[in-house]
């Protein structure tokens, strides 16, 4: 029993760090411009994409030798957060920015018809991976993601647990990632200008701010996060689907706003906590009640407690 | 009733000959014939048009909560396959109840009511963008729920067969021509659909002007303004959501019957509720005949067009090419995501506005500007 709650803990800490990288996306853009990024999650799963043709095109798997998987691996982080943030920031530009001042309806329903194009586009990716990369299966099949990192339980392999590298790579590399975000908001002036921004656009532009760069960088920022988590999570997972988009990105939101949107150590928390809920619920309910269980408790908090765990009373913007 | 009369004498005559076209149709089917001949497949343009009837009960569903009202909510396919479970129990031989398409007719509605009210109680206090999420989350739930709770809705093969109206035979036998009785049943659905939608478009314009669909409007245009004019918004906002509800409700009892079957709970799902919302932006968020035509429209790509569209690029392909994006179906979600993008820039009223909605927004752009 104890063994059961230490591997669910395990899990849902692993998970919880990927759902945390994808809230930030979510919660920094809603902090600054109060609208929900229904495309982020298709950005992520864009960026597993990018992996995937990557290792393809490098014919990465696991009999590689150690030192072309720790470059691979390496190349594909950087490539997946570069497209991510690149992506996002085009996206940005192109739709969002010229409804900054339109009804609050037009941008989020905007990014739902981008989310579907992006869903669209992975699909045909899905497809033409395998014209390219061989392997059979329909185009909206999951598709297999190589094992890049030894699948050997680093707490020895009579223990009950398992513990893998790719674990440790997944909370390990998470952690570096929100440390370094957490610095560039408290510590540079780009974050100065990101909190003043959050807190308020026009009084932020009357000192001399310029918001469209700060606009511009959230995007870039939280697009690359989300490319950064669409890497680590294909390596736990290993397997890419044109969906994983759409189901980790309403989990991920949910993280966020259970942590209290637009709040960043908050997405950190309800990531975890969501990770956690997850691998437990899975364990002990039954993993087809998995969305009931997650949706369930965000209606809680939201009827509850509407402004999340961390995140003070926000009054809607008139 | 001076209201109606004025209703007529303003609605002209458009919506009248439409409505004649469409009641003759099912006899002389003039476009079935027409891309028959030119094509050389029978479409069955009238059992598409049944569908299009029942996808526009939704459309109008949720045109009342978030058109209307203003109440942003991406989970409407929750209160359809409430209407379809509801209908599924009532009527199919697994259940003692059995009570068939009329009783069923009745009931749907008021349970999706009850599911409305009660989600919409505790949540429409919310700010816009929270309420959006509870109702794509309680969508979610409604759905994982329907697919395992398998004692009762039999997960995923769902509930039937769901059985056909009674009617009286005189009226059975005069629609059924020599005999052949599944025609009948289809013509049957068909002015069923085509009535109780006329009915549900003239009650929905008769509130519009009413003293709670005034309220409506208030509301969604300035809360506080409304609420100083003695409009309590609690109330009139859960008026509206679980009017839409019930609507919804209706809709989903049709479907099935129109099936025969609940179909599986996933056909319920985000996306189901975010194509409705697509008919909405697309026509034009609150009206009446934007709706329609926005549920005609995007049924009648899906249905129609992608299908023709398929045939052409598989002739240009020169032959049958099973690559992904040889089927034009598999592009439906970048032709819908591009409508939606493109009409939130160009034309956020959308095709067919109601003159205040246009209006407002027209308005809102120039003080913007």
């Amino acid at each position: 029993m104890l063994d059961t709650v230490l591997q669910q803990l395990l899990i849902g800490l692993t998970n919880g760090m990927v759902f945390a990288l994808v809230a930030l996306g979510y919660t920094m853009v809603y902090g600054i411009l109060e609208f929900i990024n229904f495309a982020h999650g298709d950005v992520f799963m864009l960026s597993a994409f990018v992996a995937l043709t990557l290792c393809g095109a490098l014919g990465l798997n696991e009999h590689s030798s150690a030192a072309a998987l720790a470059g691979g691996l390496l190349l594909c982080i950087v490539a997946s957060s570069v497209f991510g943030g690149l992506l996002n920031l085009l996206i940005d530009r192109v739709v969002y920015k010229p409804l900054r001042k339109a009804p609050k309806l037009a941008p989020l329903v905007s990014a739902i018809g981008v989310s579907f194009i992006l869903q669209n586009v992975g699909l045909f990716w899905g497809g033409m991976a395998m014209d390219v990369f061989g392997g059979g299966g329909q185009a909206a099949a999951p598709k297999a993601f190589p094992n890049l990192l030894p699948a050997t339980n680093l707490l020895g392999a009579t223990s009950k647990i398992t513990l893998q590298p790719k674990d440790v790579l997944v909370i390990g590399a998470s952690l570096v990632m929100m440390t370094a975000l957490y610095g560039i908001v408290r510590f540079t002036k780009l974050g100065k200008a990101m909190r003043a921004t959050a807190q308020d656009p026009s009084a932020a532009r009357l000192m001399g701010i310029d918001v469209d760069q700060v606009v511009a960088a959230t995007f870039l920022i939280g697009g690359a996060l989300g490319g950064f988590a669409s890497v680590i999570y294909s390596l736990y997972i290993n397997t890419v689907h044109y969906q994983m988009g759409y189901q980790n990105g309403l989990y991920a939101f949910t993280a966020a706003v259970v942590g209290g949107i637009g709040n960043i150590p908050g997405a950190v928390l309800g990531g975890l906590l969501l990770g956690l809920v997850r691998a437990f619920s899975d364990q002990f309910i039954g993993a087809q009640w998995q969305p009931a269980v997650l949706f369930g408790i965000l209606i809680v908090i939201l009827v509850f407690r509407p402004a999340g765990l961390l995140g003070s009373t926000a009054r809607e913007k008139v | 009733m001076p209201e109606l009369r004025t209703f007529f004498k303003k609605i002209g005559g458009l919506p009248v000959l439409a409505l004649v076209l469409l009641a003759v149709y099912p006899f002389a089917p003039v476009l079935d014939w027409g891309l028959e001949a030119a094509t050389g497949q029978a479409l069955h343009i009238d059992r598409q048009l049944v569908n299009i009837f029942i996808f526009s009960l939704l459309a109008l569903a949720l045109n009342l909560q978030v058109g209307q009202a203003g109440l942003l909510q991406l989970g409407i396919a929750a209160f359809f396959a409430i209407g379809a479970f509801t209908t599924g129990v009532l009527t199919v031989e697994k259940y003692p109840f059995q009570i068939g398409f009329w009783g069923a007719m009745l009931i749907a509605p008021l349970f999706g009511a009850m599911g409305g009210f009660l989600l919409g109680a505790p949540t429409l206090r919310l700010r816009g963008d929270y309420l959006a999420i509870v109702t794509l989350g309680f969508g979610e739930v409604m759905r994982i729920v329907l697919l395992n709770l398998e004692n009762i809705t039999d997960g995923p093969r769902g509930l039937n067969p769901v059985p056909a109206p009674w009617l009286p035979t005189l009226v059975r036998e005069s629609l059924s021509p020599a005999g052949d009785a599944s025609i009948g049943v289809l013509r049957a659905m068909y002015f069923l659909a085509l009535i109780v939608l006329a009915a549900t478009v003239v009650c929905l314009s008769l509130l519009e002007k009413s003293r709670i669909g005034r309220a409506f409007v208030a509301l969604r245009e300035d809360e506080l303004a409304a609420s100083c004019m003695g409009i309590e918004p609690a109330r009139i906002k859960l008026a509206a959501f679980t009017g839409g509800a019930a609507l919804a409700g209706l809709a989903g009892c049709f479907y099935a019957t129109n099936l025969t079957t609940t179909a599986e709970p996933n056909t319920y799902d985000f996306n189901y509720s975010i194509m409705v919302l697509c008919c909405l932006i697309i026509g034009g968020l609150g009206s009446l005949r934007g709706a329609l035509l926005g549920a005609g429209l995007l049924l009648g790509f899906d249905n129609v067009i992608s299908p023709l569209l398929t045939r052409l690029l598989q002739t240009a392909l020169g032959g049958e090419s099973t690559h992904v994006m040889a089927s034009f179906s598999n592009w439906r979600w970048i032709v819908f995501g591009t409508a939606l993008v493109v009409m939130m820039r160009l034309r956020p009223e959308g095709l067919w506005p109601s003159s205040r909605v246009a209006e407002e927004l027209h308005e809102t752009q120039e003080d913007a500007s």
